[in-house]
C-alpha cells in the first residue's frame, strides 16, 4: 500500500498551491457568513422576547423551514445555527466536491495524471492527495468558526458543535466526491453526480423540516446537509450525530479506492460504447453542435427541476395544518395572513429559489464558452465559417432557452406537486407556470454578466459570471433578513421581480431586465468580435 | 484573383511585453506547397492564427500588412474560411462526439457543402474521397473521440481538411503524433492535392517532410523572417558535406572555407576526413583529397537540418566557434 501511495505528499503540495487562492476564498465566505449572521442577530434581536417573536415566525412560514431548517431554540447561538448552519455546510460541501474531482477526474480526463502517472507516484496518490487536502481545508474550516465563534460572545460549545456540523458536512461530501469521480470518465458529469446528492440532501432535509411534525420529518434523517441542524448546535447539543458524515467520509473513502483499484487511467466503470461513423444530417452548425455538447448537462438538470419542485410543490399542502400547537405561533400565522398568504409566500420563496438555480445554471451554460475558448475547441468552429458573434451567440442561446426551461419546468412541477393534493391543478399550473417564468428576466441578467465578461475580459468571465451569482443569492436568500437597507437589495435583479404567486404583478420591472440582460449579451458579443481568441 | 494566397510584410503581434512576431515576411504563391519552418516558439502557430482571424495583429502600419486569398484575414474572416482548411499543431477534439461527427461536423461548418453538383454530400465534402482518406489513414469513425490517441486526433483533423474542397490548407505541424506509415500516407495526399491546383501551406520543425514536399521554404526565429526561397536556392548559399577515406591524413591546413572537421586513423590503416564546406572551397578540398589517396568518398548536400540548426543557432555562438576553430 505504501508504494501505491508514494508521492502523495509532493501532490498535496502541489494542489495546495494550486487552490491557493480559491480554498481560503471558499473559506472565507463560509466564515463571514456564520460571523456576521451571529453579529446581526446578537445586534437586532437583543431581547429574548425580541427573538421568540423571531423564532415563532421561523417555525410557522414554512418557506423559512425549507430554506433554514428547524430552529433548536432561541438564543442568539441557535438562531446563527438555524439561518446558516445548513447553508454553511452546503458551502463547505461544495467546495470539497469542486476541491476533490478538480484533483482527480478532471486531471486524469486532461491527461495531467498520465504525465505525473509516469514519475515515481503511486497508484493511489492523486486520489489520496486530493483526500488529505479536502480533509485538510474541512479542518481549517473547521478550527477557524470555533475560534471565530466564541470571539463574537457565543458559547464555546455551540461554537465547536456548529463548526464541527459544517466540517464533517464537508468530509462526507469528500467522501462521496471521491466515489463520483471514480465511477464517470468526465469530470463534468463526476462533478454533476456529486452536485445531486448535495442537491437531494437539500431537498430531503427542506421537505422534511417543512412538513412540520405531522409530516415525513424522518427525511432531515436521510442525507448529510440534515445532519448539521440535528446536530443542535447551542441546544443541547447531540454530538453522536457527527458520527454519521464521519462514518460516510470512511465509506466513500474506502469504496473510491476499491473502485480505484479496479480501472484502468482514464477509463470510468462505464465503457464508452461506439458512436455513429457518420454526424447526422441534425448537426450541421453552431447552434445544432451548442446544443449537442450541452443537452445531456441540460436534461440532468431538467430531471432534477422536474423532480425538485414536484415535490416542494406537494409539501406546500401541509402548510398550514401544522399551526395550533401554540397561542404564539397562531398570532403569528394569523398576523402573516393566514393560510392562503402563507401558502403563497412558500411558492413565492420555491420560485425565486428556482430563479437562483437557473441562473446557475445560465451562467453554467454560457461560460462553456470559455470553457471551449481555452480549450481550443473554438479554433475549428471559427476556422469555419462561423463568424464570432454566431458562435457566441449558439451557447448564449442554448443558456437562454435552458433558463426558460427550468422556470417552466419549476413553475408547472410546483403546480401539479400542490394542485393534485391542494386542489384546482389546472389553475395552479398556470399561475405557477406564469410565476416560474416571471423570474426569467432576472436570471436573464446574471447570465448577461457572464456574456459581458466573457467577451470584454475572457479570462475573468469565470470568476464575474459566478460572483454575480453568489452576490444575488447572498442578498435574497440571507438579505432580507440581516435587514439590509433597501438599495442594497436594490443590486440583485431578483429583487425587482413580482413575488408571485400573491403579489402584484406588473410588467414594467419585466421588461426593463430583460432588456438589460439582452444589452449585456449584446454588449458581450461586441467584445467577443474585437478580441483574441486565447486559450 | 491574386497570384499569392499569402502575402505578409512586416508583420508584428505583441502579448503584452512579449513580442510573438516581430516584422515576419512570408508570401505563398498559389498552388504552391510552402514550408514554414522554425524551432519552437519562433512563431509560426501565431502566424497562422493572424492568418485565420483568431488573433488580431498589431493595430496600425507598425503591426505591418497581411493579406490572404486577396482579402483581410481578420475583417474578412467569415468569406474567407470558405476557401480554406485548417489543421491545428495541437488538435482537441469534443471528447463525446465521434471522429466521424466530427469529420463531417468541420466540413459543414466550413459550409462549402452548399453546391450539390458533383456528388458531393451536402456536408462540405465529397463521401468517395472521405472513405478514401479513412482508410488511407486507418481511422475508426465510430469511435470516441475520448479514446483517441494524440495521434488518431490528429488524423481525424488532417482528413476533414483533406477531404474538403478548400483552395487553401494551412496546416500547423500536421504529422506531429503519426506514425512512419501514416507520416507516408500525409506525404501522398499533400503531392496529389498539389498536384490538383491547392495551395498548401505547412507548418514544421521536422525538415525531413519540407525537404521532400516543399517547392518553397520560409525559415523564421524570434518572430522575424531570416531565409526564403526555393530549397535549391538556399542549397546554393550553402555548403556540402563529405566524408571521405583515404590512405593518408589529408592536409587541410591550407585549406580555408572548411567548417566542423574531424580527422581520425581508421582500423584498416588509413585516416578518415568527416567536413563540411563552402562550395566556393570545394575545387581546393578535392584536390587535397586525391594527394592524399582517397579510398571512399560521399559528399550530400547539406540536409535542412543543418541548414537550421544553423539558423536556429546565435550567431555569436557561431562566431566564436568559428574563431576558436582557426586559432
Amino acid at each position: 500500500m505504501t508504494d501505491a501511495l508514494a508521492g502523495t505528499r509532493v501532490l498535496a503540495r502541489f494542489a495546495l498551491r494550486r487552490d491557493r487562492i480559491m480554498l481560503p476564498a471558499w473559506v472565507y465566505v463560509v466564515l463571514i457568513g456564520t460571523v456576521s449572521n451571529a453579529y446581526t442577530f446578537a445586534r437586532l434581536y437583543k431581547s429574548a422576547a425580541q427573538r421568540a417573536s423571531l423564532v415563532a415566525t421561523g417555525e410557522s412560514d414554512p418557506a423559512l423551514l425549507f430554506l433554514y431548517g428547524r430552529l433548536n431554540g432561541d438564543s442568539v447561538g441557535a438562531l446563527t445555527a438555524w439561518r446558516y448552519g445548513v447553508w454553511a455546510s452546503l458551502f463547505a460541501a461544495l467546495m470539497t466536491i469542486f476541491l476533490v474531482i478538480r484533483h482527480t477526474r478532471a486531471d486524469e480526463e486532461s491527461g495531467r495524471l498520465e504525465l505525473l502517472g509516469s514519475a515515481r507516484v503511486g497508484r493511489h496518490a492523486p486520489l489520496m492527495s486530493a483526500l488529505v487536502v479536502a480533509v485538510a481545508a474541512n479542518v481549517i474550516l473547521t478550527v477557524a468558526l470555533a475560534v471565530v465563534l466564541p470571539i463574537v460572545g457565543l458559547p464555546v460549545a455551540g461554537s465547536v458543535a456548529l463548526a464541527l456540523a459544517v466540517g464533517t458536512c464537508g468530509l462526507a461530501f469528500a467522501g462521496i466526491s471521491a466515489v463520483a469521480a471514480q465511477l464517470t470518465a468526465s469530470a463534468r458529469a463526476a462533478r454533476g453526480l456529486a452536485i445531486s446528492v448535495l442537491g437531494a440532501s437539500f431537498l430531503l432535509r427542506a421537505v422534511g423540516d417543512s412538513a412540520g411534525a405531522s409530516g415525513p420529518s424522518w427525511l432531515t434523517w436521510a442525507l448529510p446537509l440534515g445532519w448539521a441542524e440535528l446536530v443542535r448546535p447551542f441546544a443541547s447539543e447531540r454530538w453522536w450525530v457527527l458520527a454519521l458524515p464521519v462514518a460516510v467520509f470512511a465509506a466513500g473513502t474506502g469504496l473510491a479506492f476499491a473502485l480505484a483499484a479496479r480501472r484502468d487511467l482514464g477509463a470510468g466503470l462505464l465503457p464508452d460504447r461506439p458512436g455513429r461513423p457518420r454526424a447526422s444530417a441534425a448537426l450541421r452548425g453552431p447552434l445544432t453542435l451548442a446544443w449537442r455538447l450541452q443537452w445531456p448537462s441540460l436534461a440532468a438538470w431538467a430531471a432534477g427541476y422536474a423532480v425538485l419542485f414536484a415535490v416542494c410543490g406537494a409539501a406546500g399542502k401541509g402548510i398550514g395544518q401544522l399551526v395550533g400547537t401554540s397561542g404564539a405561533l397562531r398570532t403569528e400565522f394569523t398576523r402573516l395572513g393566514g393560510q392562503p398568504a402563507i401558502v403563497n409566500a412558500y411558492l413565492a420563496g420555491l420560485m425565486l429559489l428556482a430563479g437562483l438555480i437557473a441562473a446557475g445554471y445560465g451562467v453554467m451554460a454560457v461560460l462553456r464558452l470559455r470553457a471551449e475558448e481555452s480549450g481550443n475547441l473554438a479554433d475549428p468552429v471559427l476556422a469555419g465559417k462561423t463568424g464570432r458573434a454566431l458562435w457566441g451567440a449558439s451557447h448564449i442561446a442554448v443558456a437562454v432557452c435552458g433558463m426558460a426551461l427550468l422556470l417552466a419546468i419549476a413553475g408547472i412541477a410546483t403546480g401539479l406537486g400542490y394542485g393534485v393534493l391542494a386542489g384546482n391543478t389546472g389553475h395552479e399550473v398556470t399561475a405557477l407556470l406564469g410565476a416560474g417564468l416571471a423570474e426569467l428576466p432576472a436570471a436573464l441578467v446574471i447570465a448577461g454578466l457572464a456574456a459581458a465578461a466573457f467577451g470584454l475580459a475572457a479570462r475573468a468571465s469565470v470568476a464575474v459570471g459566478w460572483t454575480a451569482l453568489g452576490l444575488a443569492v447572498l442578498l435574497n436568500i440571507f438579505g432580507t433578513v440581516v435587514q439590509l437597507s433597501h438599495w442594497v437589495l436594490d443590486i440583485s435583479p431578483f429583487t425587482h421581480i413580482p413575488h408571485l404567486p400573491g403579489g402584484t404583478a406588473s410588467a414594467a420591472p419585466l421588461i426593463w431586465l430583460t432588456g438589460a440582460g439582452l444589452a449585456l449579451i449584446a454588449v458581450g458579443l461586441a467584445g467577443l468580435r474585437r478580441r483574441d481568441i486565447t486559450a | 484573383m491574386n497570384a499569392n494566397a499569402i502575402e505578409a510584410a512586416g508583420l508584428r503581434k505583441s502579448f503584452g511585453k512579449t513580442t510573438a512576431l516581430d516584422g515576419l515576411d512570408l508570401t505563398v504563391r498559389a498552388g504552391e506547397v510552402h514550408a514554414f519552418l522554425g524551432p519552437n516558439g519562433a512563431g509560426k502557430t501565431t502566424t497562422i492564427r493572424i492568418l485565420l482571424g483568431l488573433l488580431r495583429k498589431d493595430r496600425g502600419p507598425a503591426g505591418g500588412t497581411v493579406t490572404l486569398l486577396g482579402g483581410d484575414p481578420w475583417r474578412d474572416a467569415t468569406s474567407l474560411h470558405g476557401r480554406l482548411a485548417y489543421v491545428p499543431g495541437d488538435v482537441t477534439l469534443w471528447p463525446g462526439l465521434t471522429g466521424g461527427e466530427i469529420i463531417d461536423l468541420l466540413g459543414k461548418l466550413r459550409g462549402s457543402g452548399k453546391d450539390s453538383a458533383s456528388g458531393k454530400s451536402g456536408d462540405g465534402h465529397d463521401s468517395r474521397r472521405r472513405q478514401e482518406l479513412i482508410e488511407r489513414f486507418q481511422l475508426d469513425p465510430a469511435k470516441k473521440a475520448r479514446t483517441y490517441s494524440k495521434g488518431n486526433r490528429q488524423k481525424v483533423a488532417l482528413i476533414a481538411a483533406l477531404a474538403s474542397d478548400a483552395e487553401l490548407l494551412l496546416l500547423d505541424e500536421p504529422t506531429a503524433g503519426l506514425d512512419p506509415l501514416m507520416e507516408e500516407a500525409f506525404r501522398e495526399s499533400i503531392t496529389a492535392e498539389r498536384q490538383r491546383g491547392r495551395t498548401v501551406l505547412l507548418s514544421s520543425h521536422i525538415l525531413s517532410e519540407a525537404e521532400a514536399l516543399a517547392d518553397r521554404v520560409t525559415i523564421i526565429r524570434k518572430g522575424t523572417t531570416v531565409e526564403t526561397g526555393t530549397l535549391a536556392e538556399m542549397r546554393h548559399l550553402t555548403r556540402t558535406s563529405i566524408d571521405a577515406e583515404t590512405d593518408r591524413p589529408v592536409d587541410t591546413g591550407s585549406l580555408a572555407g572548411l567548417h566542423d572537421a574531424v580527422a581520425q586513423a581508421t582500423a584498416a590503416g588509413g585516416s578518415r576526413l568527416r567536413c563540411e564546406v563552402d562550395n566556393a572551397a570545394l575545387p581546393a578540398l578535392l584536390r587535397a583529397l586525391t594527394d592524399a589517396g582517397p579510398r571512399t568518398l560521399t559528399s550530400r548536400p547539406p540536409t535542412l537540418e543543418e541548414l537550421f540548426l544553423r539558423h536556429y543557432e546565435d550567431p555569436n555562438a557561431e562566431r566564436a566557434r568559428e574563431v576558436a576553430r582557426h586559432d
